[in-house]
């Protein structure tokens, strides 16, 4: 393989191309409602008005706007029809001979779409992802080929450093330093992992990126391996993606074929093959040092950093871990230029974001903005507010790690430091609107409920006080508790946050703290009056002193759970917000 | 570290024997393995191709794969155990699993999977006395977009309602 064969493929690929073509969605949202019989059906009908030569109709990845599906779209007429039926075949190919139809379709200069700016979503919906050859048309692979032919490792690393990349998977570390770590890292073996398991209730953006766009990820994959050394990659892949698991085994063995992946590629020294690694359901196998105890076979639980992985990894080689959208972000960086994507977005946070839009909104489905585009953006104009004529109540990014945003707070712009600002995270992106018929309370047990059914019974503060923190959110719920049991609830969160091992239970009350912050009346409605009276005073004297002990550690978490809402409330009125 | 170095050694094909049983599927599992080399890293793995060909894990399919795999029996068992995935009970004849990932929650989930446990007096994770249907939970399988989903027999239903669930049902009843 080399750039002179990837050009005569893009060439046959684009002078092949028919006049009209008809992309069907085949992402899960749509084959579930029942695509893949409308693309047959098209197929049939095209060949039924003889127009076979003319029209051809494509299988694609995610359309974006899930909630209409089956979904497609005839182009150059742009026109998107949406809740397709097999029956309504034919009278899409008639239109297509100018024949008019009264079919249902959307208005493709709708906020929804106009407001999107596609970089790791440009080749979603657009080109057929078991395809190989569809990509390379799409300028696919050529990056990874002016990567490996005119810049060293070092030079690749700091063009990444340049275009200010952060980790799309929560956390927000700069991509390019933690090459750069991994690179300088001696060791005879490193590896790339891929981590694709998005357990996140309520995102999917890392499945219609690798069922719409799979070859991205794998360019990115491996130009992040030439960066740092590695000769070989893992993905790792939830089970509850079949369709993405599928694609990807495709897409490996595809690019195999071509010489894109495995030995000598583009007749370099550079080696590199993939390997998919399926997970088998374990929330907590999105923490990296879980993940690569997983991908050696094992229970997946998490250890204690440093050693992080980029010094000792898999197998105690450095290993390098990036999530999909990060490494799907690749690819275009080295194509456009690292001053291309630092134009994009704010000041610290460079670049677009993909969001899995869901809940109580009218237009559910997947969608990519600049960093710094405000939720109320997002939620209202794209989003087209709230269904069935309710109000907006809350927006809940992050998933269990993460926290709500209030209507108050909805122009805050979407960054990690003003998300973080506001007790939520960026997330790996998924955005669930909430309306006045959800109850904050509610939501903060159904997180709860989530991280304790999900914590991997490693670390004490994790796995029992997830319970006891469930158990008093289901007290609240159920109209039995007093304040006291709401004090406790706080100091309960704040101990398990900062005395867990991993991520995950670091993270667990932040849904908690962050209704409790700013629903606090929703709690309060639902309490009891203390029966007891107010708190007795112990004497320290005449208590044993194990009980002397808990009894400090139980005032310093009192005294500093009060310091942290009074700081988070001074916080929260001083930050200049222009809520209307 | 030492996992990936020291390679178990390599089976003689003479140890390929039939399980006691005289089951097919043991031959099939240990070609699987052997794809693999017999890798104590492919334990997941295997353990999703042993789940695929024999529906659930069993204390004997469990020992089986530690013997082969030369793995302490305690540690096969310990990630067959950890993973959600995995199970270690027959499944029903049917299988729905309704989605209670966040998106799916507030669009009324919970309404789906109450109206699916009164109708069948089983919860989540059970079978019916008559093996016909198993009631599972999923954390989020992706559908957020069409929730609330339920997904019936590996196919994915969109927009799922307390009625659309129970009639689905009903027809696997009849049947």
């Amino acid at each position: 393989m080399t750039l002179n064969d990837l050009h005569l493929i893009q060439a046959r690929e684009l002078a092949g191309k028919k006049k009209i073509i008809l992309r069907c969605c085949m992402a899960a949202g749509c084959m579930s409602s029942g695509s893949a019989n409308v693309k047959q059906r098209l197929e049939q009908a095209v060949a039924e008005a003889g127009l076979g030569q003319e029209v051809e109709v494509r299988g694609v990845g995610c359309l974006k706007l899930c909630c209409e599906g089956p979904l497609v779209q005839a182009d150059p007429q742009e026109v998107l029809y949406i809740k397709v039926t097999p029956e309504n075949a034919p009278t899409i190919v008639a239109t297509l001979r100018g024949e008019p139809a009264d079919l249902p379709q959307t208005d493709l200069n709708a906020p929804f779409f106009k407001r999107q700016l596609s970089v790791v979503l440009a080749n979603s919906g657009v080109i057929d992802p078991e395809r190989i050859e569809d990509y390379i048309a799409a300028e696919g692979y050529q990056a990874l080929h002016e990567v490996l032919t005119e810049a060293t490792p070092t030079e690749v690393v700091e063009t990444m450093v340049r275009s200010g990349l952060r980790g799309r998977g929560g956390a927000g570390f700069s991509t390019g330093i933690k090459w750069g770590t991994v690179a300088k890292t001696p060791g005879s073996r490193k590896y790339v992992i891929c981590n694709a398991d998005e357990g996140d209730p309520g995102a999917f953006m890392d499945r219609s990126v690798l069922e719409s766009d799979p070859h991205s990820v794998l360019e990115g994959m491996a130009i992040a391996a030439y960066a740092v050394g590695a000769d070989q990659g893992f993905i790792y892949v939830r089970a509850e993606y079949p369709l993405a698991i599928s694609r990807l085994q495709i897409a490996i063995k595809q690019a195999k074929q071509l010489g894109v992946l495995g030995s000598g590629i583009f007749e370099s020294p550079f080696n590199f093959s993939i390997d998919i690694r399926i997970g088998a359901g374990a929330f907590v196998c999105g923490e990296e040092t879980a993940l690569m105890a997983s991908v050696e076979g094992k229970r997946g639980t998490p250890r204690p950093r440093p050693p992080f992985p980029a010094e000792s990894g898999l197998w105690g080689c450095p290993t390098l871990i990036n999530n999909v959208e990060t490494l799907a972000n690749v690819p275009p960086i080295y194509r456009k230029g690292a001053a291309w994507f630092a134009g994009i977005g704010t000041e610290k946070s460079k670049g677009t974001k993909v969001f899995a839009l869901a809940g109580r909104v009218k237009n559910t489905g997947l969608i990519e903005v600049p960093m710094g585009t405000t939720v109320r953006t997002i939620v209202e104009e794209m989003g087209g507010g709230a269904t069935g004529g309710g109000h907006i109540k809350a927006v809940q990014t992050g998933g269990p790690s993460g926290g709500c945003i209030p209507l108050p707070h909805l122009d805050t712009p979407v960054d990690y430091e003003s998300l973080g600002r506001l007790g939520s995270i960026m997330g790996s992106g998924g955005m669930i609107v909430m309306d006045d018929t959800t109850h904050m309370v509610d939501v903060a047990r159904f997180f709860m409920e989530f991280c304790m059914d999900e914590s991997c019974g490693k670390c004490v503060p994790c796995r029992t006080g997830t319970v006891q923190m469930h158990h008093l959110l289901c007290k609240i719920m159920a109209r039995k508790a007093t304040p006291r049991d709401l004090e406790k609830l706080q100091e309960l969160c704040d101990m398990v946050k900062h005395t867990s091992l991993c991520g995950l239970g670091q993270t667990a009350p932040n849904p908690t703290l962050s209704t409790l912050r700013f629903f606090r009346h929703e709690y309060e409605a639902l309490l009891q009056p203390d029966t007891f009276g107010p708190h007795r005073t112990a004497d320290h004297a005449s208590l044993p002193a194990a009980e002397t002990t808990l009894l400090h550690l139980r005032q310093t978490y009192r005294a500093r759970a009060v310091e942290a809402t009074t700081r988070a409330a001074a916080e929260t009125t001083t930050t200049p917000t222009t809520a209307k | 570290m030492t996992s990936a170095s020291v390679q178990p050694p390599r089976q003689s094909t003479k140890s390929t024997l039939d399980h006691a049983s005289g089951d097919k599927r043991f031959r099939i599992l240990e070609a699987h393995m052997k794809k693999h080399q017999f890798r104590h890293d492919a334990l997941i793995e295997v353990l999703h191709k042993a789940q695929e060909l024999f529906g659930f894990l069993e204390s004997d399919l469990l020992l089986f794969v530690a013997h082969k795999l030369r793995l302490p029996p305690s540690r096969v068992y310990g990630v067959a155990t950890f993973y959600h995935f995995f199970t270690l009970k027959p499944k029903g004849e049917h299988t729905c699993v309704v989605c209670m990932g966040t998106a799916c929650y507030v669009k009324g989930a919970d309404k789906v999977l109450a109206a699916v446990q009164e109708h069948t007096r089983i919860k989540p994770g059970e079978t019916t006395p008559d093996n016909q249907l198993s009631l599972l939970t999923a954390r989020c399988i992706g559908a957020c977009g069409i929730a609330p989903a339920v997904v019936y027999d590996g196919a994915v239903a969109p927009r799922q309602t307390p009625e659309s669930a129970l009639e689905q049902l009903g027809k696997w009843e009849a049947k």
